[in-house]
Parts: structure tokens; sequence; C-alpha cells
């Protein structure tokens, strides 16, 4: 096997990331793989609810502008991609890679797909959530179910050598693991290495969080020229020790600020951090500086995988309907605060709601209003009110009800913004890994 | 002579979240630090001071060799993203919530 340093970039580190800075990675990065990670539980929710409604539907929607804008650039230097943007439908999403690789010239262009993370099939109404209900009793359309696939499922893909990998839902340090364990020749039951490798592919899956990106906070945590922040590149070296780093010429910063950020960024217990592959000690873990914007990751350890499989199982949320009213200048808090009794006592007694309507008060209390007061004499609030909705009329009666503020609330009420969204909701389970059977399907041009 | 100052002062830190339960690290920016947050910030206080939203457990991992911490808040998201019908339902803010609290430096 190479004895080289692997490269490995991130293009995408959710499903709406940017895509300049992913381009910029391919064209001066050098890279071995770029990794595009986009697939979250809602994502995933709504890609199944999309392909119910078509069946090419259910892949991410940006896949066609992103491989368009990188799958030559990726050929020409050798790059290759892997990918979870084929959410809830990774075969149509391999069909547009195929059309995107025709229409850019790319001849014997290959992508593979690794199938088996979809159970949807596997499970039944008897199935017991992890939230102590089984699906049968959520009382909500069941849209499907995904098992959390590990390194197992996607190397024979990175072995493959298709230019394109493709999955649905995959843990998202395996996708970076997985080319990881291709080029060192690492064993499936090297747990520190894959503890380590697993370390550097939770510092890369959320791209720009690691770069610079939410992170600064002006004149306690500066970050330089945030608008071009970079996305980050892994030096991985053959024991599992990785440089985090990023491109010359672009914003952002990466030490040992934004690395330890990021390490525990949704970790729970840092001495056991599960994944598919491994469970890995990240208090172990010791970073050192390696020049500007560099930073060393090393000493991660590690055990035996867990017997089971994680899986998300969404259903449908119904609609949540949102809407809001300003007001601002002397007395705007005490205004908007009336607004929000008028709504209040109208959706209830008037129209009878019995869902919670979920009022706040933007720029006096909103986002901590359960926990904190931050005071009364904002000059610039707005109400919000938010429901989810039993029904599609009931969902227009808040928009109707906030509109009618207009008229008949407070003084100097403007601003009237109202929408109604479809929602998803999901839970998690547990599969014995037997029930889980994965196979890779290569698709040519 | 002692001084109150905000957690922001000496520190940062980041939110994460898993379904109905929030993660937020806390960084000592100076190791010297590490000490005055083991003491003050426990996870009883973080508890109690967000009690209208934290309806669960708050346990608290140190990371020394990172001067860190780690607070994982059980039922402290208003539901979850799915389900929350607060504006921020990943609880993205919380980090800033706990950020706002004070500590005593000698």
């Amino acid at each position: 096997m190479s004895q080289q340093v692997l490269r490995l970039g991130t293009g995408a580190g959710f499903s709406s990331d940017r895509l300049d800075p992913a381009l910029d990675l391919v064209v001066r990065g050098n890279l071995d793989f770029i990794v595009f990670e986009c697939v979250g539980e809602r994502t995933l929710a709504f890609g199944h609810r999309d392909r119910l409604n078509d069946e090419q539907a259910g892949y991410n929607p940006w896949l066609e502008r992103r491989l368009m804008a990188v799958a030559k650039e990726c050929r020409e230097r050798g790059t290759r991609i892997i990918t979870n943007m084929g959410v809830a439908n990774p075969v149509a999403a391999a069909r547009v890679a195929l059309e995107v690789a025709r229409r850019l010239g790319l001849h014997d262009y290959r992508v593979a797909v690794v199938h088996g993370d979809d159970v949807t099939a596997a499970l039944t109404p008897d199935t017991q959530l992890l939230e102590g209900m089984t699906i049968g009793e959520v009382g909500r359309e069941y849209l499907g179910a995904n098992a959390y696939l590990g390194v197992d499922a996607l190397l024979p893909a990175v072995e493959s050598g298709a230019d394109l990998i493709i999955t649905g839902r995959v843990a998202d340090p395996s996708l970076f693991l997985a080319p990881q364990m291709a080029h060192f020749g690492w064993r499936f039951d090297d747990w520190n290495a894959l503890s380590r490798g697993t370390v550097t592919g939770h510092l890369m899956e959320c791209a720009a969080q690691i770069t610079g990106g939410y992170f600064a906070d002006p004149g306690f945590k500066d970050v330089e020229d945030l608008a071009y922040v970079g996305f980050p590149i892994a030096e991985v070296h053959e024991d599992g020790r990785a440089v985090i780093t990023k491109l010359a010429q672009t914003g952002g910063r990466v030490d040992s600020q934004t690395v330890k950020e990021q390490l525990l960024y949704e970790v729970h217990d840092p001495t056991r951090y599960l994944t598919p592959d491994v469970t890995a000690d990240f208090t172990k873990v010791r970073l050192d500086d390696d020049g500007p914007n560099r930073v060393a990751v090393h000493g991660a350890e590690g055990g035996a995988r867990p017997d089971q499989l994680k899986v998300t199982v969404a259903f449908d949320g119904g609609l949540l309907a949102e809407a809001g009213v300003s007001y601002a200048g002397p007395g705007a808090q005490a205004r908007g605060e009336l607004a929000a009794r008028v709504l209040d006592e109208r959706m209830r007694h008037v129209h009878g709601t019995n869902s919670p309507v979920r009022l706040d008060l933007i720029g006096a209390r909103s986002l901590h209003a359960s926990a904190l007061d931050y005071g009364d004499e904002s000059k610039d609030v707005r109400v919000r009110a938010a429901l989810r909705a039993s029904s599609r009329a009931e969902a227009q009666t808040l928009l109707w009800e906030v509109e009618s503020l207009l008229c008949c609330g407070p003084a100097g009420g403007g601003g009237y913004r109202g929408s109604i969204t479809p929602s998803v909701l999901t839970y998690s389970a547990f599969l014995d890994r037997d029930r889980v059977q994965t196979h890779v399907e290569i698709f040519e041009a | 002579m002692s001084q109150t100052v905000t957690l922001r002062e000496i520190a940062h830190a980041r939110a994460g979240d898993k379904g109905n339960r929030s993660n937020v690290s806390v960084f000592a920016y100076d190791p010297a630090h590490y000490d005055v947050i083991k003491q003050q910030l426990t996870a009883e206080r973080v508890k109690k001071s967000f009690a209208g939203v934290l309806l669960g457990h708050v346990e608290r991992y140190e990371l020394p060799a990172l001067n860190g911490f780690n607070f994982v808040m059980d039922q402290a998201l208003e539901g979850g993203v799915n389900e929350s019908l607060n504006l921020d339902g990943h609880g993205k803010s919380w980090s800033f919530m706990l950020l706002g609290l004070t500590v005593e430096l000698e």
C-alpha cells in the first residue's frame, strides 16, 4: 500500500452548504478524495417524502449543480468524490451523475452506489423506538427508515476505483474513514487506527465548522475574511495522525480553538464516541500547532464497534404554520406583548385551537425565552407565532389571525409575513447487523 | 480582590444537538482558568440557571488535556429540532446561554 500522505477535503458539511469553496479545494487542493456530506435526520426524512411523491426524487437537490461544477475538475486531477447526496434515492442520484458526466464529456465515468441503508421494509408497526413507543403508536404516517452504514459497506465502493461513490445514510465519519482504510490497509479490528481515522472524519464532516465557521464572536473570537471561509483539508499519515488545514488565500482560521470546538460538536460521552465502525475515546486526542492554519491531531484510542446499527425512522410531521408582525419605537415591547396576548386569546377562545401556539417576541425574548428574561425595553420587536397544525385550515387560521393584527391589533404594527411548510418527525431504533445487508452496484456512462 | 466576569471573557463554547439532547462544550482560553470553570460551572449550576428549558439530567464531562468540559443535557431542546416550535430548534444558541453566566476570578 501507499506510504504517502493521503489528502482528503470536505466539499460540503451539510445539505445546503456552499459550492465555491468546494471548487476551490478541488482546483488547488491536490486532493485524493473530496467528501460531500449532505445528510441529516431531517433531510433524510424529507428525501423519503419526496420519493413517495415522485420515484425519481429523494436525492440532494444540489447534486446536479455540485457535480456540474466539480466532476470534470476532479477527473482531470485524479480526485475521487465520495458523497451521501443519494439521501433516500441513491440510484436516481447515480442516473443524474451519469447524465452530468455525459454532458461534461467525461468518458467511462463510473459511479458506485452503496445499497442497504434503506430498511423501511424491515420495520413493522410493532418495532420499538428508543423514545419509548412503537412505530404504530406514533400515530403518524411512516415515511421510511435508514440504518447508519459504516466502512464495511463503503470499502468495496472505494476499492472499485469508481470516480464517484454515492450513498444514502452512512455514519458521517465513515465517509472519511473508508478512503483512509483503503489507502493505508488498516484492518477492521485495528481499533486505534480506526479511532484516529474516525476523529479525522468527525473533525472534517462539517466542513467550515473547523475552519472558522460557526465560530466568530467579534471582539472575542475574530475570524478573518469570513465571507470567503475556506473548506478543510486533512493530510493523513499511515498511523492515523492527521494535520487539519485549509488553502492559502482563503478566509477563516484553523487553530486549536476551532479544532477543539469541533472535536466535541454533537458528542456526548467523549470517552465513548460510537460509530458503526468503532468506539472511540476522544479524551485521548492531542493537538499540536503545526504552523499557521495547521493543527496536528493524534492520540485517539478506541475499542470494538457496537453490535447493533442505529436506525433513523421518519414520519410525516404535519404542517408547521409560522407568522409574524413587527413593532418599533417607544413602547414597542409593550405593544408586541399586547399583540401576543390578543393572538393567544383569539386562537384559544374564538377558534378553539388545542394545538400549542408558541409566541415569541423577537428582539426581547425568543430563542432563550423559556429559560431567561432579557428585559422589557426593546424598541424593535417582532411577534412570531408558530403552531404545528392538525389541519391546513388550522394553519391558515393562525396566519389569518396574525395578519388581522394590522388593523385590529396594537398601534403601529407592520411587516406581516406568514408561511405554511410541511414538517417531518424522526425517531431512532437499533437493528442487529445481520438484518442489514449491503452491496455495491456500479453504473457506467 | 475578586472580580466578576462573564464566562464569555474566559472561555469559548459550541453547541450541538441530537434529538432532544443538547451538548455544549466549554473551553478555557487560559489553562489557568480551567479550575475556575471546574469549580464554578458545575452541572448543578447549569441545570438550575436554565431550569425553564433544561428539563432533564445534566452531565458534565471533564477533558483536562483540552482545557475543556462537555455538558450533555437531556430533554433540553423543547422537543428537539423535530418537534420544538422554538425558532432555534437545534439549540445552536445554547452555547451563548451558558457563556452569559458569570464567574468569580481571584
